[in-house]
């Protein structure tokens, strides 16, 4: 059988090249194939609002949506998103924040905000997809997500009230 | 210190036939699916030159399918695949309860069913959950294929029988013979996301005529440094009554079937107490406290 590539990658003629869709921009890396996607959002494509925390993916600071999944940046090799969508915490806001964001300041649901964009990120998957608001299910949603200032309550609050500007319950 | 990507050198195999060959052609090579463990051990810098087999190209060994025996599970399907597939909510729900659990949202979308095998936690919280479904692994090698019960797939803790070239393509869930009367998955720890498991159990419970129970599998995991099945409470129950009195006997049996030890999570007695328990609620008779 011939050898042909998954439908999901991208697999480019230049050896060691590839192509990820960041914040719905076609973007092409050459680096190291084994460079983790953070440092890859990070230094290569200067988008610095994904934050690094534990490095062992269990914090969440790191989060990113993968093909619309909450998925841990630090612990995952660039090579593995070739051909696939990446949307990192820039993405929210275009030119104004997005609804979720003001929720989250009119609650104060950041203090010193190093968590804030994955919490944001695990938050806008749960309230894309419809989740509910009943705080439980939030809770658990975003229990891969550490705060250490908030205690979370104001994180929920902020969650729910997104929600139910959306018209959901 | 840090994992240095430059040092590292990345192999794609998109088939099961390359995955072989270049296994073969670099037997050091790491087997990588989801990267939820070895990437947490390259980002400490343990892993600095070495070369990395990407398992998380070969689609035929995605997916979950039906067939009239069960549901073959490829071992790329992640643990939150598990956690909302249809078909394995309804026939193996304490599977998908177990993927449900384990780590965070993060972590499902991530982490493989494969990978959680190979890496052989004696604290995954998939295992007692496929000890009791009976699961049976499909591996592949230069030698060829075979198939191996759940049981025997486990070395020791972080060891498997598995042959330096052997990789794992999927795992095999038979049906049940009829539906369970009882069933139970608990994880105990810390805290429902993120920590590791003190302990976990999963029970399967068949009873017959005037409730004597006709079969019962009930498997623990984190009490010993592979998943076990408690034969011996398991045998001891078979044809009796569930009781107090055969329960409280079956109870104290668990400690025959299970190692459990002292560690910086919990204590050899907790551990110990927290199965019998779960075992105890699980046949309808009262917990107990510690001794």
């Amino acid at each position: 059988m011939k050898r042909r590539p998954a439908p999901h990658t991208t697999r480019l003629p230049r050896k060691g090249r590839l192509v990820i869709t960041v914040n719905g921009k076609k973007r092409s890396y050459a680096g190291p194939a084994f460079k983790r996607l953070i440092d890859v959002l990070r230094e290569d494509f200067g988008l610095t609002g994904t934050k690094e925390g534990c490095g062992e993916g269990e914090c969440g600071a790191c989060t990113v949506l993968l093909d619309g999944l909450p998925v841990a940046s630090c612990i995952i090799p660039v090579s593995q998103v070739s051909g696939r969508k990446v949307e990192t915490v820039e993405s929210l806001a275009n030119r104004s924040l997005s609804p979720l964001q003001r929720s989250f300041m009119e609650e104060a649901a950041a203090q010193c905000g190093i968590c804030t964009p994955g919490i944001l990120l695990t938050a806008w998957s749960w309230v894309k997809a419809g989740g509910s608001a009943d705080r439980d299910a939030i809770r658990r949603h975003l229990s891969g997500n550490l705060c250490r200032c908030t205690g979370y309550q104001s994180i929920v609050d902020a969650v729910v009230k997104t929600i139910k500007k959306r018209g959901g319950r | 210190m840090r994992g240095h990507p430059r040092s590292m050198k990345v192999l794609r195999p998109v088939d099961a036939d390359e995955a072989v060959r270049l296994f073969s052609q670099h037997p050091l090579a790491l087997p990588l699916a989801g990267g939820t463990d070895l990437m947490v051990s390259w980002n400490m810098g343990l892993l600095n030159d070495k070369t990395v087999l990407d398992l998380s190209e070969i689609r035929g060994w995605t997916g979950v399918k039906k067939t009239a025996a069960g549901l073959s599970v490829g071992s790329l399907a992640t643990h939150a695949e598990l956690r909302d597939h249809p078909e394995v909510r309804r026939s193996f729900p304490l599977l998908a309860q177990a993927c449900a659990e384990v780590g965070s949202v993060q972590i499902q979308n991530r982490g493989t069913i494969g990978g959680n095998l190979a890496n052989a936690s004696p604290a995954g919280d998939t295992f007692p959950a496929l000890a009791v479904y009976e699961a049976r692994v499909r591996t592949v090698s230069k030698h060829g294929r075979r198939v191996l019960p759940i049981l025997d797939l486990f070395a020791g803790v972080k060891k498997t029988v598995l042959a330096q070239n052997e990789l794992i393509e999927a795992v095999d869930l038979p049906f049940l013979p009829s539906r369970p009367d009882r069933q139970v998955f608990r994880k105990v720890g810390t805290r429902a996301a993120q920590a590791i498991s003190k302990a976990a159990a999963a029970g399967l419970l068949w009873l017959g005529k005037g409730g004597v129970v006709k079969e019962l599998r009930f498997s623990l995991g984190s009490v010993a440094p592979t998943v076990r099945r408690a034969k011996t409470a398991e045998a001891f129950l078979a044809g009796r009554k569930p009781t107090r009195r055969a329960v409280e006997e079956a109870a104290e049996l668990l400690a025959g079937d299970i190692s459990p030890i002292d560690d910086f999570r919990s204590t050899a007695e907790y551990r110990l107490a927290v199965c019998r328990n779960i075992l105890r609620s699980f046949l309808g008779a009262p917990p107990s406290g510690l001794p």
